[in-house]
């Protein structure tokens, strides 16, 4: 061993990265840990444009007058930012990513389920995406994310080619939906039972599930309006006896669960996290898991809240708010749990736990601000304000970006068997959290002052407030650019991290970093839970603290 | 693992055996086919809705636009084509490879039956001016003269307790339904026929004849979904 150098030693001489290397091999390969490489590379640009994008908003509205742009282009830059950050980034991102990667690792398996069904699914992926950002650059559409009817089947913009690109990026959405739950049911390791499943995979499983049961409505529901849109079908028109509730009906009842398609898996991820970090057993495992498919169950009854000034029925929307305050009770069992997990644990404050703070931050904010909006009352006075574009910004951005951001920092070393700085890694993080803060907590008070989404100007009273937005976020943006920095340059000449850095039980650390092409050399067994950390283990603080105990007991006996 | 150093592995090596690999191939499709349901789902609540909203307009247009014979003529048809695909499973089951090539050419022959009949009930309706939305061109008042002096249709309006004052609004909405529906099946029909040609291609190559009826398997399952969605299409549309 005297004539390796120190970056050979835990670094395998063989993995997925460096078996093969032409772009053909990269293109063909079925290895879901290439497939979720190839997810993060287009993930991360899509993330770029929908930022690009966002930043152009923000500098419109730096100045309550016309900018930089007029009020159409600014209908369309809108558009464009929700639309690839919902459909191109946030819906694919975990699961693409980190799921893909991850959850064949951790259930002990070779695969997923179905190689080249998930090689399939990326592809279609990115055909969407190109014919969703095609129609956005051709001309674009003005509709917004929800397209809704009649102002999508009236615009001049090109919506159909943009909802078949939603339509496209669906079907990719749904059969990794299957891939991934026949992969849960089928592929589990010798001794891996379904109470000792880690809980990404549990929120994985969640997320797959609601992927393959809410999606195919919104397929549908592209279609009647791209139908409409281009041959006059007049399903939503009210001019030839349609209803136009009945396509928001449709849409949210696919939209809504699609914020736990995101959240779902940013929450396993956290788990994940902190369990590591706090070196203790997760508290509440069962509760974890089961309220992950409790959001799952109750977020496809609560549709009903996007709809309550849309002339539903008291009745209704009072149902749908007491049922949405149900999506907020599996929450808090959640951030509980998460809580008594790190209580009396011995914390090592890392950049991935640095961002899962910074999630369980968001979650209670956004959370909680979306409880507020549950209640029928509140709702009307916040009804398409910057209230309403805080709060999800909270939730989808905040906590979901803080889930995708916590997965890239943890599973790093684990991906590409390096390992950055993490004093930078938290001096990124910190940009982030700061600058996200300074965005939108102004957004919320300009809200609550009445100020509407959606319009390019704005009187003088909100120029303040809207200053501090834009400002907070170039800091956002400033903040993203550096952790592309600090992993670039990680990738480059960063230590090598050895199979299990951060000393987790987690599953998918029993492999090598970066893994081996078949993720194991012989197929594990799962004997131990995922989370159990009553071991101590070495060279960690608490092994030192605790070695320190014990010699001081010691002591006291002689 | 003895298989794999002989270099024939009768499954992917990422399962233990092929009946492993095969209960995996059939819970996919299983999930699969939950998800077609929603799609179609999602389509039948807005047909239900809007039905409920012009109710007597689209019981009339059911009554006396639809044509019920050809509706019922294709159901049995599908229903065959079920028929079909099952022996062609068990043929495969038994390893007769060009047994499974045969009864799906039966199973395309019913298939394609169903789109010629439903072709002459569109090409009806086209000629009629009966379509959707904004295309719509039907003289609604001169149909209903026309029952009018029809006492045998009178009565059955009458039974049916169908109020033809209320007849006409929504009418173009039940044939944007009827299209929208019919036409998506259809898609499905295509499909699923290219899908089970191709597998009949591979059974005649012989590839059935040893043992490997999952294809088979996942194909019937495809085809018996787009018989199901008939089925709940059919009364939908032509009875109710």
């Amino acid at each position: 061993m005297s004539t390796h150098t120190a970056l050979e030693e835990g670094f395998p001489a063989k993995h997925f990265l460096n078996q093969g290397t032409t772009f053909k091999s990269w293109a063909t390969t079925i290895d879901h840990k290439r497939i979720a490489l190839m997810y993060l590379v287009t993930v991360l640009f899509t993330f770029f444009l929908g930022g690009v994008f966002a930043l152009l908003l923000r500098i419109e509205l730096l100045t309550p007058g016309p900018g930089i742009m007029d009020a159409q282009s600014y209908n369309r830059v809108f558009s464009l930012h929700g639309i690839i950050m919902v459909f191109l980034f946030m819906i694919p991102a975990v699961p693409g990513v980190f799921g893909n990667f991850m959850l064949p690792l951790m259930i002990g398996a070779k695969d997923v389920a179905f190689p080249k069904l998930n090689l399939a699914t990326y592809y279609i992926y990115v055909l969407g995406a190109l014919f969703a950002v095609w129609g956005l650059w051709n001309g674009g559409v003005d509709t917004g994310w929800t397209f809704y009817a009649p102002y999508s089947t009236t615009t001049a913009t090109k919506v159909v080619p943009v909802l078949l690109g939603a339509f496209t990026v669906g079907m990719s959405s749904i059969l990794t939906g299957v891939n991934f739950m026949t992969t849960v049911h089928t592929l589990r390791a010798p001794g891996l039972t379904w109470g000792k499943l880690p809980l990404f995979v549990w929120a994985i499983y969640g997320t797959a599930a609601v992927q393959v049961l809410a999606t195919p409505v919104i397929g549908l529901v592209t279609l009647l309006v791209a139908a409409e849109a281009g041959f006059g079908f007049g399903l939503f028109d009210p001019a030839r006896g349609g209803d136009p509730l009945l396509m928001q009906h449709l849409f949210w009842f696919y939209s809504h669960p699609a914020v736990y398609i995101m959240i779902l898996p940013a929450m396993g991820v956290v788990s994940e996290v902190i369990a590591t970090f706090s070196r203790r057993q997760v508290f509440g495992y069962k509760m974890l898991a089961g309220s992950t498919l409790g959001i799952a169950l109750v977020g496809f009854f609560v549709w009903g809240h996007h709809l309550f000034v849309s002339g539903q029925s008291t009745f209704n929307a009072g149902v749908f708010g007491v049922l949405t305050m149900l999506v907020g009770v599996f929450t808090a069992i959640k951030v509980f749990n998460w809580v008594l997990t790190m209580y009396k644990g011995a914390i090592d404050f890392k950049t991935p736990f640095l961002y899962a703070m910074g999630f369980l931050y968001f979650i209670i904010f956004g959370g909680m601000t979306g409880i507020a909006l549950a209640v029928v009352s509140l709702d009307i006075h916040w009804h398409d304000t910057y209230f309403v574009v805080a709060h999800f910004h909270f939730v989808m951005v905040g906590s979901v970006v803080m889930g995708f951001l916590a997965a890239l920092h943890y599973w790093f070393p684990k991906m590409f068997g390096k390992m950055y700085s993490d004093r930078w890694g938290l001096a990124a993080a910190l940009f982030v959290f700061i600058g996200f803060n300074v965005t939108f907590i102004p957004q919320f008070l300009l809200g609550n002052m009445g100020m509407p989404r959606r319009y390019y100007q704005y009187p003088e009273v909100f120029r303040t407030l809207n200053v501090m937005s834009t400002a907070g976020a170039g800091l956002l943006g400033f903040g993203f650019a550096f952790i592309l920095i600090v992993l670039v340059v990680a990738l480059i000449k960063g230590k090598v991290a050895g199979p299990n850095p951060w000393f987790s039980k987690g599953y998918e650390w029993n492999t090598t970093s970066p893994p081996d092409m078949h993720n194991f050399h012989e197929v594990p067994v799962m004997v131990d839970a995922p989370h159990a950390y009553e071991k101590v283990p070495e060279g960690t603080l608490a092994a030192q603290e605790a070695a320190k105990t014990e010699a001081e007991g010691a002591h006291h006996h002689v | 693992m003895s298989d794999a150093s002989a270099g024939m592995l009768d499954h992917a090596p990422h399962f233990n055996s092929a009946a492993h690999e095969k209960r995996a191939a059939q819970m996919g499709m299983w999930l699969f086919l939950v998800n077609e349901v929603l799609l179609f789902a999602g389509l039948f609540t807005a047909f239900f809705m809007y039905r409920f909203m012009y109710t007597d307009t689209f019981r009339y247009l059911a009554f006396v636009e639809l044509d019920w014979v050809m509706g019922t003529v294709n159901t049995g048809v599908l229903l065959a084509s079920s028929f079909t695909v099952v022996l062609a499973v068990q043929a495969a089951r038994a390893h007769k490879s060009n047994q499974v090539g045969l009864w799906l050419l039966a199973t395309i022959g019913f298939a394609g039956v169903f789109l010629v009949i439903k072709y002459f009930e569109y090409t009806h309706k086209i000629h009629e001016g009966l379509l959707p939305g904004s295309y719509f061109s039907y003289d609604l008042s001169e149909s209903i003269a026309r029952v009018k002096g029809d006492p045998v249709k009178m009565s059955h309006i009458a039974d049916a307790n169908i109020n033809l004052n209320n007849v006409g609004n929504g009418a173009p909405m039940f044939f944007t339904l009827y299209f929208f529906i019919t036409g998506l099946h259809g898609i499905h029909v295509l499909i699923g026929m290219g899908l089970l040609g191709w597998m009949a291609k591979r059974a005649f190559n012989g590839e059935f004849a040893r043992r490997n009826d999952t294809p088979i398997e996942l194909s019937g399952m495809y085809w018996h979904l787009v018989d199901l969605i008939w089925i709940y299409v059919y009364p939908m549309l032509y009875l109710l």
